[in-house]
């Protein structure tokens, strides 16, 4: 199997269905000639042209508009939002449109529409480019919502997306583009919404963590198998709607401990809603509350320690880790 | 009225029953409101019957019409039935929206009627978006994307024109410039009240008509459409135009005189093209009042079929938030179930 970039993944499975597919074409912030700001698109200009490769003007609200009309009537429009804080000014093209459109006329229009937007701290980029919003997406009914954490699943799930016949909000991750990982090169290749990947098996704890987090957990784990001697459970949601809640709910009555992973803010976001629907399920397994692990509470901060403190790393998973295994934090 | 060429008689017979059905639906409509029978938002045509019959008549099958939440005229001239139209304002399963939209959001893929939208400027994004779907299936559609003149101050209009200008996309924009925007003044809400000129400064061409004239109406947008599309590029028409009622049914209008009121309503779209129809031997006297009777007979019939249509099933509240086919799985969304605190939908596959 071919090993590539979180980004290469990504251009090869917009590149596959364009190739297999002609009413997909895609829009965006200096997509086309600038090969795009985090260079997912590279390429694509030259080899599909501007009918299909369209750089916008800075106007995200009204492309993403253009996105949600174009897929009522046969197209599948691929936008980049260029980062997740400028999700913001599309989104009442997100909430009230695109995610209300097939509900509100019953049925009778679809909008098979990916928005793709990189989110996620570490590059001191500040509060305007930091974000992590996979809370405010996953409210809305209508959307779906994919938040891949590996090369592999970058690609599958993004094939997935297109081929879906709802709108998905697709959410990258900044600091993992240049991560490498082996990726299938069949054409064929996808992964589908609504099944977690279990990273690591573990009997004393669940560890959910969400888009980087998955792989923060992961790291985690291997420092908690080989230095406390507890084995995590570490699971890869993979997608937030549909969500597997199947295997997150098998897993805690396996371990009855949990603890949720994610950048984003503490209040209404998914460990918040994690914790609500595992408590609702599976309350008689839990032998402590459902723990979590989020960004903090704040604006993200631009200097460059302060930054650091406001998204979860691999100690603070352990940290959480043990206290609801009941183990002080730092003994053995 | 403007001296434009009336077309054959047939067609000026049906604008004026267009017309008519248009203001006789909306009249009962609004009836029904005070009632309680409709609920929520009721924001109606009367008076705005040329500029939607004229706009309607210069648009062919095949061609897209987008609107906002000031749309039962649109979609009953562009063919809809009127007792779907009725039964979705009731809330009823057999409206067009099977009772999902209301009055804000009909929608009627048959008539490639695209959607009323309860968010102003929300509409022009996605009416770009379906002229650059036209263009990129090459064919030669042509897209209206119908508005108040209180959108022109949303940022969609700057952004959405802009990019059917770079992009050469087949749209007109129609500016129903009805004076206000919900109670306020054009003058009050447009430093720069000229639309055409807005639409100038962004690239995009700028003709006007008379809209209380549906005559008027049909030739300029006819015009504007023809050149959208056969060179590919986006015109503005704004029509002057006035609602003889308040913004919705709910408005006091305290915002206007009724002096002012009076003095539009003797340009009533209706009255001085039956004139004129009648003036040209068209139609008689009797043909009007005929007319008239037959539009109040098919209202009849429109308000019986909603009132006969049943309410939508309690058990159909979760269907279609999502497209669910054979690829997918998993929990979609969460809703309350006797008997069981949440509960999944799960797709097949």
């Amino acid at each position: 199997m071919p090993e590539m970039r979180y980004r290469e993944a990504l251009n090869q499975a917009l590149a596959e269905e364009m190739e297999r597919d002609e009413t997909v074409f895609l829009m965006g912030e200096d997509i086309g000639v600038f090969n795009g700001a985090f260079k997912v698109t590279n390429g694509l200009l030259e080899r599909f042209g501007e009918k299909r490769v369209r750089d916008t003007p800075i106007s995200e609200n009204s492309f993403t508009g253009i996105g949600v009309g174009a897929a009522m009537t046969g197209l599948r429009p691929v936008v980049e939002i260029m980062t997740v804080n400028f999700s913001l000014l599309a989104l009442d093209q997100v909430i009230n449109h695109a995610a209300a459109i097939h509900y509100m006329f019953g049925g009778q229009a679809t909008v098979p529409m990916v928005l793709r937007m990189p989110g996620g701290a570490g590059n001191q980029l500040g509060p305007t480019h930091s974000h992590s919003f996979e809370a405010f997406f996953l409210q809305v009914p209508g959307l779906l919502v994919a938040v891949p954490s590996t090369p592999a699943d970058a690609k599958g799930l993004l094939k997935t997306a297109i081929r879906d016949d709802n709108p998905v909000v697709f959410i990258e991750h900044e600091s993992l583009y240049g991560r490498r990982g082996e990726v299938p090169d069949d054409p064929d290749f996808t992964i589908p919404f609504g099944v977690a990947a279990v990273r690591r098996e573990g009997s004393d704890v669940t560890v959910v963590g969400v888009s980087r987090m998955a792989i923060t957990a992961g790291e985690a784990a291997t420092t908690l198998a080989d230095e406390h001697g507890i084995e995590a459970e570490v699971i890869d949601p993979r997608t937030l709607r549909p969500l597997d809640l199947d295997t997150i709910l098998e897993s805690v009555r396996k371990t009855n401990r949990c603890v949720v992973v994610e950048e984003g803010w503490p209040h209404g976001g998914v460990g918040a809603n994690l914790a609500a629907l595992i408590q609702e399920q599976a309350f008689d397994w839990l032998d402590a509350p459902v723990a979590r692990v989020t960004g903090a509470d704040l604006p993200m901060p631009y200097a460059r320690n302060l930054e650091q403190l406001s998204f979860p790393h691999g100690q603070d998973v352990i940290d959480a880790v043990l206290a609801t295994v009941g183990r002080e934090v730092g003994a053995p | 009225m403007s001296a434009g060429e009336l077309p054959d008689p047939e067609t000026a017979r049906r604008w004026l029953e267009k017309m008519v059905l248009i203001r006789r639906f909306e009249e009962r409509a609004g009836e029904q409101y005070t009632r309680a029978k409709v609920g929520g938002f009721l924001h109606l045509g009367i008076g705005e019957e040329a500029t939607i019959v004229g706009t309607v008549a210069a648009l062919r099958p095949d061609d897209y019409l987008i609107g906002t939440y000031r749309t039962h005229g649109h979609v009953l001239a562009r063919g809809s039935d009127p007792g779907r139209v009725m039964a979705e304002l009731f809330g009823r399963v057999d409206g067009l929206c099977r009772g999902r939209g209301g009055s804000m959001h009909m929608f009627d893929a048959d008539v490639r009627f695209m959607g009323g939208y309860g968010i102003v400027g929300g509409n022009l994004p996605i009416g770009a978006g379906i002229a650059l779907s036209s263009d990129y299936r090459g064919t030669d559609e042509v897209t209206l994307c119908q508005m108040g003149d209180g959108a022109v101050n949303q940022g969609t209009f700057a952004e959405t024109l802009n990019l059917a200008a770079l992009w050469s996309l087949p749209i007109v924009f129609m500016v129903v410039n009805n004076l206000y925007g919900m109670g306020t003044a054009v003058e009050r809400h447009s430093a720069q009240p000229d639309m055409k000129r807005r639409g100038e400064s962004l690239g995009v061409e700028g003709v006007e008509c008379d809209g209380m004239d549906v005559v008027d109406t049909f030739e300029t947008v006819s015009r504007a459409v023809e050149t959208t599309r056969s060179e590919r590029r986006p015109i503005l028409v704004e029509a002057e135009a006035y609602r003889f009622r308040g913004h919705s049914v709910a408005d006091p209008e305290e915002y206007r005189t009724s002096e002012e009121v009076e003095e539009w309503r003797e340009r009533c779209p209706i009255l001085l093209f039956g004139n004129r129809l009648e003036e040209a031997g068209i139609v008689s006297g009797a043909d009007r009042e005929r007319i008239d009777a037959e539009a109040v007979a098919e209202v009849d019939r429109a308000l019986e079929f909603a009132e006969a249509s049943p309410e939508p099933e309690p058990g159909s509240l979760h269907d279609d938030i999502y497209v669910l086919g054979g690829q997918v799985r998993g929990w979609y969304s969460d809703h309350r179930e006797v008997g069981r605190s949440t509960a999944g939908q799960e797709a097949a596959g």
